[in-house]
């Protein structure tokens, strides 16, 4: 399934430039060396705007799952109904990402099962990080 | 006048706050609802501005007090079910000519200002008294609580409205887009609906717990039940039907495990009422329904939703922090009319103020048991938003009605009506309000 394009701005421009690279990046506060996703403008535990892109293993497990059969998003419509995963970092369990998780048959999804980060091209062109089942 | 937010200050977020300091000494007389619809059909009587005036006067005249009486007004500024009137489109005219305007053309429209009601209600002449409370009337009421308490006014009105145009809502802008902006990309891109995390902490309850979306229908069939008997409800007023079990569990899924009764239904509705001090309640028409206490949630999930441990943690944090500012405890609900809207998370609320004794995991079974208002242990005699369609408002109006001995049909039997609480939206971040017949 192919997702909307991403027009970068400046804010998010690290995270898809190292998404191009097919790299993960994560928002980390400088002075309290915490992870935060989504990324916002200040560490939400000390309020710092000391913060940095920090790249990651993109190594997780499939926390919890859902299936969505009324989507709002237009482009996403005729894949109905698809697969969403939410993934918990290996690096910190704390910090979620989303995923179609593809390949994975709808409403047959290995919850608690690892998964890497794989990047997938969006409507535009810009990789998307995505999350593939792997075994451990 | 320009009207400000309601600061921070004013909100109980704190644990160990102790009593809260105006317990008992501010009260709800009156209210007043307009006519719900599904949409606006076009017209200036119906428009969310008019709706919103008709429910005021009702709540002034059913408290009986004279409008220039009035020296305050709470206003939930935010009017969208997440239908917007699109960029580009022709404003509605002879809409806007209708009214006395302000600076802004779609303001009665999609959106309220405390300056459009008070330029289109001359008989409010007193008002020294404006606030806005962001989002919902369950914080509106909060607003409204502290300020009677804290002498800004003594007899407010508080109101919340919603419009609904056509379309389907949230399909618009940029979800219709071929591509959307970096930012927001970062978590819109896969498109989970409205529902969805709300949909996934439940998945995650029932594995945890060993339940199944099944244990939910007699919570479902019983909220409609008891939304069919609230007059001012869109169900009753437009299509009542009840909510079978088997009708419940056969429709379609939106985000499964969340189907389509377990997304209430947009609706237009203003709902409002009239707050006072006690002491000037007792001249008024209808029995004072006495504040014990309001309190609130401000906590964020750490990442992109709120795991079942946060909604946990915070579900009962919330309960201890309305039981300790009120002075009571769970033992003292009479009922409860926590939000349901979506469905899926009424449990999350039950299970963390104790309601009845039950614990984590232990909701779904209470449904299976009598939850009726005639039982011991009703559930949502409002019937929520499940039962009388989005507003986040129908769980106060019938707080206010049962202690009052005047929710018709609706009035519980099962338990003598003395302490109620109702509140929400979400299990993590929310506004929450004790009432009681009595101010003790
Ligand atoms: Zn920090």
């Amino acid at each position: 399934m192919t997702k909307q394009g991403v027009e970068p701005d400046s804010f998010s421009q690290p995270f898809w430039d190292a998404a191009n690279e097919k790299r993960l990046v994560i928002q980390s506060c400088v002075d309290c060396d915490i992870l935060q996703h989504p990324p916002t403008d200040t560490c939400r535990d000390c309020d710092s705007d000391a913060l940095e892109w920090k790249q990651v293993s993109g190594r997780g497990k499939i926390y919890n799952y859902g299936v969505v059969h009324d989507c709002p998003v237009r482009l996403l419509q005729q894949d109905q109904p698809f697969n969403l995963a939410v993934i918990m970092l290996d690096e910190d369990p704390g910090i979620q990402m989303y995923s179609h998780l593809p390949g994975v048959p709808v409403d047959d999804v290995p919850v608690g099962a690892a998964v890497e980060v794989i990047f997938e091209p969006s409507a535009n062109g810009q990789l998307v990080p995505e999350w593939r089942v792997i075994d451990e | 006048m320009s009207t400000p937010t309601a600061p921070d200050a004013i909100y109980r977020n704190d644990e160990g706050l102790g009593i809260w300091e105006h317990r008992g000494k501010v009260a709800a007389v009156g209210v007043g609802h307009a006519p719900t619809s599904r949409r606006w059909d076009g017209r200036p009587e119906t428009c969310v501005g008019a709706i919103t005036i008709d429910a005021l006067r009702k709540a002034i005249d059913d408290a009986g007090v004279a409008p220039n009486q009035i020296d305050g007004l709470v206003v939930v500024p935010v009017t969208t079910t997440g239908a917007f009137w699109e960029q580009g489109k022709p404003l509605p005219m002879d809409v806007i000519q209708s009214f006395n305007q302000t600076d802004d053309p779609l303001d009665g429209v999609a959106k309220l200002s405390a300056e459009w009601l008070l330029a289109n209600m001359p008989e409010l002449t007193n008002v020294q008294f404006t606030m806005y409370g962001p989002g919902c009337m369950s914080n509106a009421l909060n607003v409204t609580a502290q300020a009677v308490g804290d002498g800004l006014t003594h007899t407010c009105l508080v109101v919340k409205s919603w419009h609904n145009f056509e379309g389907r809502y949230y399909q618009g802008g940029a979800n219709a887009g071929d591509a959307i902006p970096g930012t927001p990309a970062i978590t819109q891109l896969w498109g989970g609906p409205a529902s969805y995390s709300t949909a996934l902490q439940f998945a995650e309850y029932c594995r945890k717990y060993g339940k199944n979306h099944e244990m939910m229908a007699p919570f479902m069939e019983n909220s409609r039940r008891n939304g069919l008997m609230f007059p001012e409800g869109y169900w009753a007023q437009h299509r009542p039907e009840k909510l079978l079990p088997e009708d419940y569990l056969a429709s379609r899924w939106i985000a499964k495990p969340a189907n389509l009764f377990d997304n209430d239904i947009p609706i237009m509705m203003s709902g409002a009422y009239l707050f006072s001090t006690s002491e000037r309640a007792q001249d008024m028409k209808q029995k004072p329904v006495y504040i014990l206490n309001h309190a609130s949630s401000n906590t964020r999930p750490r990442s992109l939703l709120p795991t079942l441990d946060e909604v946990e943690a915070d579900t009962a944090r919330t309960a201890r922090k309305i039981y300790e500012g009120a002075g009571i405890t769970a033992d003292d609900l009479s009922f409860e009319n926590m939000y349901d809207g979506f469905s899926l998370f009424h449990q999350f609320h039950l299970e963390g103020l104790g309601y009845r004794g039950i614990k984590f995991g232990e909701a779904l079974d209470f449904y299976q048991t009598d939850i009726s208002i005639e039982g011991p242990n009703p559930v949502s005699p409002s019937g929520g938003n499940v039962g009388s369609g989005r507003s986040r408002v129908w769980m106060h109006t019938d707080c206010i009605q049962q202690l009052q001995g005047r929710a018709g049909p609706r009035q519980v039997t099962g338990v003598k009506p003395e302490v109620g609480v109702s509140g929400g939206p979400m299990p993590l971040g929310g506004n929450f309000t004790v009432w009681s017949a009595s101010p003790d």
